[in-house]
């Protein structure tokens, strides 16, 4: 008997270390599948001796290039610089349409009691690290527990999610990826607002089962979240649909091209705070389209105030007259009565500008400032002598010749139409 | 040069430090951990911590040493995804203790021997692992040829590089 256990010695440690590990391998599957939760102890060893590493790495690594690029190689900026404000421009006024279906949207929504769901914090992290193999989609970032994350909480960039927080740890997290075949996430095609589920595959393509295969879904469709899921809020960009075919069971397989780049993550942030709430009409009922355009075209006070030959009534005519459409909100009521723009001849005096949008852009007396003032984001030289002497003063009241037909809305502080969500310091607006 | 030993000859064994058993298998976990961040395609075809295994077990030449090697490096690698640990553990014990065995009958300190052992044991890595997740764990596991002999010959390239310079570390006993 001893001659064949020190004979067979190797084979039989062999057999014996494949035997725990196989007896490990099934305790997990039995105890929950793939759920790392379950092998929680086991795991912090492996992950605190390698995050370290790869956290001052990156730390060392950003550093570098942060001096590199803020210091040095700024070449172009200037160019980029011009084009950025450029496309802020287009965005503010794209803006401005948004906030006007939102806002009706919320009036629609107050009607049926609809709850809604917001993003109301989330936390900042830095990809450190991955699992290293292409059978396990997951990267870690650093922050853990101790900055409020939590598991299933969901993770994206500002192009489109990432995935979800599988474990977190007390300093760092590890992330399933969409793209990980065990990763699901409830998703809707934006236009066909067909619902499906979103899946990865086992070489890495994440794909959209359980739509139809009698549904006509055109590629290059837009793939949102449906909030199905319990994790991801209705409506963050996921993908685009890049391929569309039949798949088993009746089902279309549709490929899906991630919006965010899952191969070259390197900064994530992390839903913390999702909240539900009942949706109400009164929010943003005094702010209209044209007071957000007022305030932040930067068109508006670049317009010479001496262009309109009423400039000497209000400061308000002078900029109006050269732009109706967009550059009237600046117009104060009183100012609208006494000049030949668009603004001027409605019946109502003041509040409606003829020929604009259907959105609703309107004019209406620029908050924190009385009748005749420029508005908040005025520059010095709206103020200017020709416009100044005849601005009435604000103390004095409402403008005597200020429409009977159009109330004067109550001073406020213009807030955008997000305003009900926390600053962007720690929180991210949807 | 023989390949194969004969009865004769004495088959040379090394060790290592301490620092280098422990520093060599992390610092490849690290590396096949931080790497994908930059290059995507770094983790879908190349096994640092597979190569550690075969080179410690082929150095060491014990079946014993080279499986328990295999089984901590594949356990701990398992510890940084999210499949259930065992997985990689168990390819690597199997990986381990065969490169070990067979390390006591070829010489393999030869450059066009290692390119060909470690060749063959990505594939018997790829294998285990397949077999394993889908019969075990009942993962959905694609099988493709192509890619595995891509894969074996792209580690088989880097092993045959990173084996000479780990080689500075062997220490005769």
């Amino acid at each position: 008997m001893e001659s064949v256990l020190g004979r067979y010695r190797n084979l039989i440690i062999l057999v014996g270390v494949l035997f725990l590990q196989v007896l490990g391998l099934a305790t997990q599957v039995k105890r929950g599948g793939n759920d790392p939760e379950n092998t929680r102890l086991i795991r912090v060893w492996a992950v605190d001796a390698i995050t370290p590493f790869e956290r001052v790495l990156i730390w060392a690594q950003n550093g570098t290039g942060n001096i590199w690029h803020n210091y040095f190689y700024l070449r172009g900026v200037r160019a980029e610089n011009r084009q950025l404000k450029d496309q802020i421009e287009q965005m503010r006024l794209e803006q401005v349409r948004l906030s006007e279906d939102a806002a009706q949207a919320r009036r629609l929504q107050s009607l049926v009691a609809f709850k809604e769901q917001f993003i109301s914090r989330t936390v900042a992290a830095q990809v450190i690290g991955s699992s290293g193999s292409d059978l396990s989609r997951t990267i870690y970032i650093d922050k853990g527990e101790s900055a409020g994350i939590k598991r299933d909480m969901a993770v994206m960039t500002a192009d489109g999610i990432v995935g979800k927080v599988l474990v977190a740890y007390a300093s760092v997290s590890q992330v399933l990826l969409i793209s990980d075949q065990s990763s699901g996430v409830g998703a809707l095609l934006e236009k066909t607002r067909l619902q499906g589920v979103l899946r990865g595959t086992a070489n890495g393509e994440v794909v959209l089962e359980r739509v139809m295969s009698d549904e006509q879904v055109p590629v290059g469709e837009t793939v949102l979240t449906s909030g199905g899921d319990q994790i991801f809020p209705k409506g963050l960009p996921i993908g685009i649909v890049t391929k569309v075919g039949n798949g088993k069971d009746l089902f279309l397989n549709i490929k899906v091209k991630p919006a965010a780049d899952l191969s070259k993550l390197e900064e994530v942030l992390v839903l913390v705070e999702n909240k539900e709430r009942q949706a109400t009409a009164e929010e943003n009922v005094h702010i209209r389209a044209s007071d957000i355009l007022a305030q932040r075209l930067p068109s508006v006070p670049d317009k010479p105030a001496e262009a309109s030959p009423a400039a000497g009534t209000t400061s308000g005519t002078a900029e109006g007259s050269t732009k109706p459409a967009v550059a009237k909100p600046a117009i104060k009521p009183a100012g609208a009565a006494s000049t030949s723009t668009p603004a001027a001849k409605t019946p109502s005096g003041a509040n409606s500008v003829p020929g604009a949008p259907a959105s609703g852009i309107s004019v209406k007396p620029a908050e924190g400032t009385s009748a005749g003032t420029p508005t908040a984001t005025s520059s010095p030289k709206k103020s200017s002598p020709a416009a100044g002497p005849t601005a009435p003063d604000p103390k004095s009241g409402p403008s005597p010749i200020a429409p009977a037909s159009a109330p004067p809305k109550p001073a406020q502080p213009s807030t955008p139409p997000d305003s009900s969500q926390p600053p962007a310091g720690e929180s991210s607006p949807q | 040069m023989p390949i194969t030993y004969t009865s004769g000859e004495q088959v040379e064994v090394y060790r290592f430090s301490i620092p280098v058993t422990i520093g060599v298998p992390l610092l490849a976990l690290f590396v096949q951990a931080f790497i994908p961040l930059r290059f995507p395609r770094f983790a879908v075809y190349f096994d640092l911590p597979l190569l550690v295994t075969i080179f410690f077990a082929m150095a060491r030449r014990n079946p014993i040493a080279g499986l328990f090697t295999g089984a901590a490096i594949g356990l701990a690698q398992d510890m940084l995804g999210h499949n259930p640990i065992g997985l990689y553990g168990i390819a690597k014990t199997v990986v381990g203790y065969g490169a070990s065995s067979l390390g006591v009958k070829l010489d393999v300190e030869n450059a066009g021997a290692r390119f060909l052992v470690t060749l063959g044991f990505y594939l018997i890595h790829s294998a285990v692992y397949f077999t394993v997740a889908r019969g075990l764990v009942n993962m959905t596991q694609n099988w493709s040829w192509l890619h595995g002999i891509l894969a074996g010959l792209a580690n088989a390239f880097l092993g045959v590089v990173m084996f000479f310079l780990l080689d500075k570390f062997k220490q005769r006993t």
